[in-house]
């Protein structure tokens, strides 16, 4: 499909996607409000009755009163004010330092000497409530790993343990695996990681596709890192084996340990571009700590940080360097230029990140410096990786007065853009070069009611109104 | 309460019910007075199926949310745990209870899935989506043809067949109220959910996010002033809003384009005002009579059109916003193929601003799946500067969007997304949104692939797409499932077929408006029931790709 240039051309003038504009802007407004008026008119007629207009009530919270989670807040709250009688058979009394605050502490400190938590207590069954004697037999039957499984899918009881050959065991794997029931599989294979060496463990997975991606699923749940590290190494995915162990740096808090373990991480198996990447994570982490500890008292004084700048992003990094370390040499750590050097930060984004540090400082100098280059007579002018309009917003958004401002806004290309920007930033003289420029000596006439009576920029409008030489296109 | 789910052609308050009836059943199994402790993800899909008052006719005296540590007292017999099959949860109740007390688990009923209802998206979700199918037939009918696109489609056809089987002999003599049963996997439109949704309640979910029907939003726009009271204080806390076809205005308006939902407010605005002013004619006791009688029906519109028009002020902030309008000009130059090749400069600007990463993972993604993956060096541009700028450890989520097929290199040197765009008409100029004759009203242009493969299955059949369903992920496949003799429909002239579309792995809202328009155009022929196990948006759904989007939120 290609459009002849004139065609394409066309097109972008003439539509740019006017899917999802309003047709006419100030109709669909006004449609809105003829809504609320109409709201807000009945309402007055039928105030008095307002409460009970709707057809359920809300609570406080605002569910619905009568639903489930309105009620769950509910009772629990009114259990707060009344008994506190401990609905469970009640705790040996001598028991160590029970705090009175309601739920902080942990249940775990009255099982002394019980493995109640432990991963060997899991009931490998969903026990009924108030069994009838009758079903008592259902312990101590002699299922088959076939029937044990069915059993285990109604959600019955059947003991796992007495399966105590690896034949066995495998059948009742395959046997849950082709049943589908995700929950079965888990309870069959949570059995054998307790009953089986890793060894033989891992080579069975390895020929039982789904099984395994259970068991890895089951490992990730219950973050039981180490085995799933070491299955992952079993299997030969080394990749997966990288990512995993340098995902553990986010759990160490200290800094310096954090940087240690990420120069660990340096010889895993990553894929090139990952190497790459973890690389840099690790050297940035290794410069912030040398930042952190410098830098020249004064600014700090006068400005202080908000936040410390370890673990920040590298861009975050470049913009601290960029307020408090702007001029330093470029050899040292915190130098600007030293850190888009090691990092190869693309020129568009240490431009609008230096651009953004040296204004929110009102360095209008520095800011000057960024734009200036010299062609090789001497000349300076003005250039910029970014558009100018763009420019134009970062300064703005860092409060740049006008002065500042119609610098830039004048550097911008497109005439209608240009108008627009120094409309909105009050830079009279642009305006009113552009309108000539144009020659549009309607828009000037316009214009000239804008700007203050008696003012310079008046009576240049009235100058250039006046001249004869220019030949208005309207 | 939910009288609207009998309203359409397939009573689903048949399932409603049979949930229900498991769940008074279960309850009735303990004897005696009991708390429930509830996994709070639960209460919202159990609330779509029973109220409190049914709970405490069952002796329940005493409801809690699942909290590590001790348990609240309460003087009760039984204690019941309500929680989804999650291991950590397990671990949870382990903590919470002695050996001396009955615990059981009782799981989510696997009815719960069609329409509003959830379930968590994994391989063991497959299995219950199943079961759940099995259910649904026990309950209207076994289904005679079943088409399916996608692996975990194939997965999902091949456990029903199987699962059938294991029933052979008992035959269903439920005539059927399906004709046809279409399994979607997500996998094969990676598109769609990427694209901002443009309807009424697609933009709510966008900008608010629904869960179970219900919404919350700033509540500026809320505050009533009364006459002659002081301004109060503005209100702090979010305003909490039930979202469902229920509410008339509501049922009317959330599927159209948001574009045409100013004028749809107005006109109802006119009829109210109109209603009210009856008053003056109403000069007789008897019409005085009959005029305070249709009072609260009256009241209920007036309130229900006074929210809307606070959420349609609400969302017209945002859509006309210049953010919101770049961001929609390059999802629409891209899912038209503009450009898709190179670095876009609005996405390396919006990394510059340090936008939230979400919007630019999913503007990338985008770009990748129209591009059928990107230029390597281009893929590599992106990668740098997401990393930069938000921290390397994002490595992680990349990483995972890579595995979940969303962002890739170009492998082929051969584009196959504008030969797919192209047959299956995924674009269409001037799109209708006020009076739209087309599913691409939905997303102002663009026709979800996903419904685009529903309409063209319905007529004229897939034969005719063989060449594009091969290049969509997974395979693509038609079972059929014996009728007894007597089952067999006589149609009668004129009478639409049902079918029942499944979406695993996630449906977006201006999915099922596409649906249900197809639904109503007077000549498609066909009823569209709709399923899915999550309902989904391009922000919910990246995030649940991402490693640790807690970390997010700045």
């Amino acid at each position: 499909m290609t459009k002849s240039k004139a065609d394409e051309e066309d097109y972008w003038n003439s539509s740019k996607f006017k899917a999802f504009t309003f047709d006419d802007e100030d109709d669909e407004l006004i449609r809105l409000k003829e809504s609320r008026q109409a709201v807000n008119s009945i309402q007055r007629l039928v105030e008095e009755d307002d409460d009970e207009d709707d057809v359920e009530k809300v609570s406080w919270s605002g569910e619905p009163v009568g639903s489930i989670s309105w009620s769950v807040k509910e009772t629990a709250a009114s259990n707060q004010r009344t008994d506190r009688e401990p609905a469970f058979p009640k705790i040996p009394t001598d028991t160590p330092s029970l705090s009175k605050s309601q739920s902080g502490y942990s249940l775990s400190s009255l099982f002394k000497g019980e493995t109640a938590l432990s991963d060997s207590s899991i009931r490998l069954y969903a026990p009924e409530l108030r069994k009838p004697k009758s079903e008592y037999k259902d312990y101590v039957s002699d299922w088959s790993p076939e029937e044990t499984i069915q059993r285990l899918q109604q959600g019955k009881t059947a003991p796992l343990e007495k399966f105590r050959s690896l034949q066995d065991k495998l059948l009742l794997l395959d046997f849950a695996v082709s049943a589908h029931d995700g929950n079965v599989i888990t309870a069959v294979l949570i059995y054998l990681k307790r009953t089986l060496s890793k060894e033989v463990l891992f080579r069975e997975l390895e020929s039982r596709q789904t099984a395994l991606r259970h068991f890895i699923h089951y490992l990730t749940e219950t973050k039981d890192q180490r085995l799933l590290l070491e299955l992952l190494r079993a299997l030969g995915r080394t990749e997966d084996v990288a990512l995993l162990q340098y995902k553990e740096h986010l759990s160490i808090a200290d800094e310096n340990k954090r940087r240690d373990f990420l120069k660990s991480c340096l010889s895993l198996p990553f894929s090139a571009e990952d190497s790459a990447h973890v690389q840099d994570h690790y050297t940035l982490l290794e410069r912030q700590i040398i930042i952190e500890r410098g830098g020249k008292v004064e600014i700090f004084q006068k400005f202080p940080r908000r936040a410390s700048i370890l673990n920040m992003p590298l861009i975050t990094t470049l913009y601290y360097c960029c307020f408090y370390h702007y001029s330093e040499p470029e050899g040292t750590y915190s130098s600007p230029l030293n850190i888009r050097q090691a990092f190869k930060i693309s020129e568009k984004q240490y431009f609008v990140t230096a651009l953004a540090a040296r204004a929110k400082l009102k360095a209008w100098l520095d800011v000057d410096a960024l734009f200036t280059s010299r062609n090789w007579l001497g000349f300076t002018r003005k250039k910029s990786p970014l558009s100018f309009q763009r420019v134009v917003d970062v300064l703005q958004k860092n409060s740049a007065p006008t002065q500042v401002l119609q610098d830039y806004v004048g550097l911008v290309e497109d005439p209608d853009m240009r108008i627009s920007l120094a409309q909105k930033h009050k830079c009279h003289d642009i305006v009113i070069n552009t309108y000539r420029d144009m020659k549009d000596r309607q828009q000037l006439l316009g214009y000239r009611g804008k700007v203050g009576r008696g003012s310079a920029e008046e009576r240049k409008i009235d100058e250039l109104l006046n001249n004869q030489q220019i030949r208005w296109k309207n | 309460m939910a009288a609207h789910l009998s309203y359409g052609r397939v009573n689903l308050n048949i399932l409603r019910e049979a949930a229900r009836k498991e769940l008074r059943e279960f309850l009735d199994k303990c004897a005696g007075s009991k708390a429930i402790v509830w996994d709070e993800y639960l209460t919202g899909p159990f609330g779509l199926i029973a109220q409190y008052s049914l709970l405490k006719e069952h002796e329940v005296e005493k409801m809690f949310t699942l909290k590590s540590g001790r348990l609240p007292s309460a003087d009760v017999k039984n204690i019941i745990f309500f929680v989804r099959p999650r291991l950590e949860l397990m671990d949870i109740i382990a903590e919470n209870v002695f050996r001396c007390v009955y615990v059981s688990c009782y799981q989510t009923p696997h009815c719960k899935l069609v329409k509003e209802c959830y379930l968590e998206n994994d391989q063991t979700s497959l299995y219950h989506t199943a079961k759940g199918l099995m259910t649904l037939q026990a309950l209207y009918g076994t289904i005679p043809q079943i088409y399916g696109k996608g692996d975990c489609a194939r997965h999902v056809a091949n456990m029903m067949l199987r699962m059938k089987r294991e029933f052979a002999g008992t035959q269903n003599q439920i005539l059927p109220v399906f004709d046809t049963l279409l399994l979607l996997d997500r996998n094969v439109d990676l598109l769609t959910p990427l694209a901002t949704q443009l309807t009424y309640e697609g933009l709510i979910d966008e900008i608010y996010g629904i869960n179970n029907g219900y919404v919350k939003l700033p509540p500026e726009k809320f505050a009533q002033k009364k006459q002659g009271e002081a301004s109060k204080d503005l209100p702090t806390e979010p305003k909490k809003l039930q979202l469902n076809s229920a509410e008339e205005l509501y049922a009317e308006i959330r599927d159209k384009n948001f574009n045409a939902v100013g004028a749809a407010l107005s006109k109802k605005a006119k009829i109210i005002s109109a209603a009210f002013e009856e008053r003056h004619n109403a000069k007789t006791v008897g019409e005085i009579k009959q005029f305070v009688s249709q009072l609260p029906h009256m009241q209920a519109a007036r309130s229900s059109l006074a929210n809307h028009t606070s959420i349609a002020e609400l969302i017209k902030d945002i859509t006309t916003s210049e953010a919101f309008f770049d961001n929609l000009t390059v999802e629409q130059e891209f899912m038209t193929g503009v450009d898709t090749d190179k670095v876009n400069t609005y996405i390396e600007d919006c990394i510059a601003q340090k936008d939230p990463l979400i919007k630019i993972l999913r503007l990338v993604c985008m770009q990748s799946v129209c591009n059928n993956g990107l230029k390597q060096k281009v893929l590599d541009y992106y990668k740098r500067e997401i990393l930069q700028t938000y921290g390397y450890e994002h490595i992680l989520t990349l990483n995972n969007l890579e595995k979940g097929g969303l962002l890739k290199p170009q492998t082929s040197s051969r584009n196959n997304y504008p030969t797919i765009r192209k047959t299956l008409k995924l674009w269409m100029e001037d799109a209708n949104e006020q009076n739209p004759n087309d599913i691409s009203y939905v997303y102002s242009g663009y026709a979800p692939l996903s419904i685009r493969l529903t309409q063209v299955l319905a007529r004229p059949g897939w034969r005719s797409i063989e060449e594009v369903l091969k290049m969509l992920p997974g395979p693509h496949f038609e079972e059929r499932q014996q009728l007894p003799s007597g089952l067999h429909k006589k149609r009668q002239q004129g009478e639409n077929r049902t079918t029942l579309v499944f979406f695993l792995g996630g449906v977006t809202y201006a999915e099922i408006a596409a649906l249900r328009f197809l639904s109503q155009m007077e000549d498609s022929g066909m009823e569209y029931i709709i399923a899915t196990t999550k309902l989904v948006n391009g922000t919910t759904w990246i995030k649940s790709l991402m490693d640790r989007p807690e970390s997010q939120t700045p």
